[in-house]
């Protein structure tokens, strides 16, 4: 069996990628204040994100994936270190950002072509340009035919599906996912991945995306991060030299099996899966 | 075939929704006429469903000009409710500090005995129209802070940082996210403040007027007229009923998106 050219980027160290970087991340911190004092959610992070790169960090629950996720959305202010978005610090939501939550949050008394405009009309930017944008998404996301329905006639998928299109309507460079698909079912959930995987190829988008299933991570990535537990650190990182467009036959390649095998073993030592 | 048919029709008729409680009312009537005649119950006490009727027909014109000041009162009330009660609850949702300082005030307010206290507003406000009005702000006013403050805040916390990721402002967030998303809960409540309205303005009658349906009850109970008494209740609750219901409609028009309405509202999935 031909030896799965596995390419360890650096071991819990920083490490600064050739090009310039879109995202950088520079000693992040966060701590909470409880009533038990300061109780340090993530240690110093530093790393960055290309622009077109796919980036999908790992981790147990609880490890901080998700804090280091708002605070590049600019949701949660960081403890220490800096954010920079194209060199601009981050301290508030950046506008070249489109967010997608766990939970689909569509507005139950919007039709999902409302709902997907929703970002046009906040940021008052021009209708009729961004509708056509919007018709466009619809089309490509496989949602043509239910822009008048409400959120609650369609399916879980379906109602993702349409906050990747509202994520995306503004044309954003970076889009941030925060385990978006952690409430679907498992096959549902598959072709959700190859979905994103061709929509993100087609786009050339900047994805983070956050999740703890980890053939997930490297179905989907240019680069894997895994995080340690809690207070969280980056444990390791990966390339995954997988050629794009991937379809689910990729599952099947040593290259694959091998990644997803090595980077299960780090939560195997943590005594960790979930 | 015809025949069974038309039984069908008929049975289907029976269990509609809206023929299901007079009928239950019908049923209700016969055994009240039946228990007084049975039991020999003096008119004084309890009158007979037949007599209230005859009672309402003869009286029907100065019942009818008597509802107009409760129904009146009421409507004052509630709309005092809702002009009041729903930005309170705003700022209340709104702020921590705001719902330390004026919750705790407002469930003890709240304690207090309104019939207890109506007496002061006749005292304040004279034999008018004003203490009616605000007896039934007292009572009608509570249930819709308390559901809006509800409304308001249960909005998921993704869904507000959604719409922080968009850099929507208050006012954004309020009119597109929060308020809508409060509404079915608004109704509730308002649906609880329309019907406890109009017991408080009765309550206003009650203790300080020469008007309103209130008056008429504590006249009649004086005389020993309960039919005429029975005949004002019964119009008070078609009072309730009917307002009750325009709320309702309100509501489907305003919210045909929600959960409870969908059905109603014919949508298909």
């Amino acid at each position: 069996m031909a030896q799965p050219q596995l390419k360890l980027v650096g071991e819990a160290e920083t490490q600064r990628l050739s090009g310039e970087p879109l995202i950088q991340i520079d000693g992040v911190t966060k701590t909470y204040r409880t009533r038990d004092g300061e109780v340090p959610s993530l240690r110093p992070i530093t790393f960055d994100v290309r622009p077109g790169e796919f980036l999908v960090i790992v981790g147990p629950s609880g490890c901080g994936k998700s804090t280091l996720l708002k605070m590049l959305a600019g949701l949660l202010p960081v403890s220490g270190g800096s954010i920079r978005i194209e060199g601009d610090t981050v301290t508030e939501p950046h506008d070249d950002t489109g967010i997608v939550f766990q939970s689909p949050t569509l507005l139950a008394w919007r039709s999902v072509l409302r709902n997907i405009m929703l970002p046009v009309e906040i940021r008052r930017l021009p209708r009729e340009r961004y509708l056509e944008r919007a018709h466009k998404l619809v089309e490509m996301t496989g949602l043509k035919g239910f822009e008048q329905k409400y959120p609650w006639q369609l399916s879980g998928g379906m109602q993702q599906r349409a906050a990747l299109c509202r994520a995306l309507v503004h044309d954003p460079k970076i889009l941030l996912m925060d385990e978006p698909f952690g409430a679907l079912d498992a096959m549902t959930r598959e072709r959700m991945n190859v979905e994103l995987q061709r929509i993100q190829h087609e786009t050339g988008k900047t994805v983070v995306l956050i999740t703890h299933s980890i053939p997930e991570a490297v179905f989907l990535a240019d680069r894997v991060m895994v995080m340690s537990e809690r207070p969280g650190s980056i444990a390791a990182t990966y390339e995954v030299p997988l050629p794009r467009p991937r379809t689910m036959d990729v599952m099947g390649d040593p290259i694959f099996i091998e990644l997803t095998r090595t980077i299960r073993a780090h939560f195997a030592a943590q005594g960790h899966l979930d | 075939m015809e025949r069974r048919s038309r039984s069908g029709a008929a049975l289907r008729l029976l269990n509609s929704d809206w023929v299901r409680p007079i009928l239950l009312m019908v049923i209700l009537l016969v055994l009240w006429d039946l228990s007084v005649r049975l039991f020999g119950v003096p008119a004084y006490l309890v009158p007979k469903p037949g007599d209230v009727v005859l009672a309402m027909v003869d009286e029907w014109p100065r019942l009818l000009a008597e509802s107009v000041p409760t129904f009146t009162a009421t409507l004052g009330g509630f709309a005092l409710s809702v002009l009041f009660g729903i930005p309170i609850a705003m700022l209340i949702a709104g702020s921590r500090v705001v719902e330390a300082y004026v919750y705790p005030l407002l469930v003890f307010s709240q304690s207090i005995p309104k019939v207890a206290i109506a007496p002061l507003f006749v005292v304040w406000f004279g034999f008018g129209l004003m203490p009616k009005v605000i007896a039934a702000f007292l009572l009608g006013f509570f249930p819709v802070v308390v559901s809006a403050v509800q409304g308001f805040k249960s909005v998921d916390g993704e869904m507000m940082d959604l719409a922080r990721s968009m850099k929507a402002s208050r006012l954004q967030t309020f009119q597109m996210v929060s308020l809508p998303h409060a509404l079915p809960a608004i109704f509730a409540g308002l649906k609880v403040s329309i019907t406890l309205a109009v017991v408080g303005a009765v309550v206003g009658e009650f203790v300080g007027s020469n008007s309103g349906i209130g008056f008429v009850l504590q006249r009649s109970i004086g005389n020993f007229e309960l039919p005429l008494m029975f005949a004002a209740l019964t119009l008070l609750a078609l009072m309730g009923v009917v307002l009750f219901w325009v709320i309702d409609v309100l509501e489907r028009i305003a919210i045909p998106w929600h959960a409870s309405q969908r059905e109603k509202a014919g949508h298909t999935a």
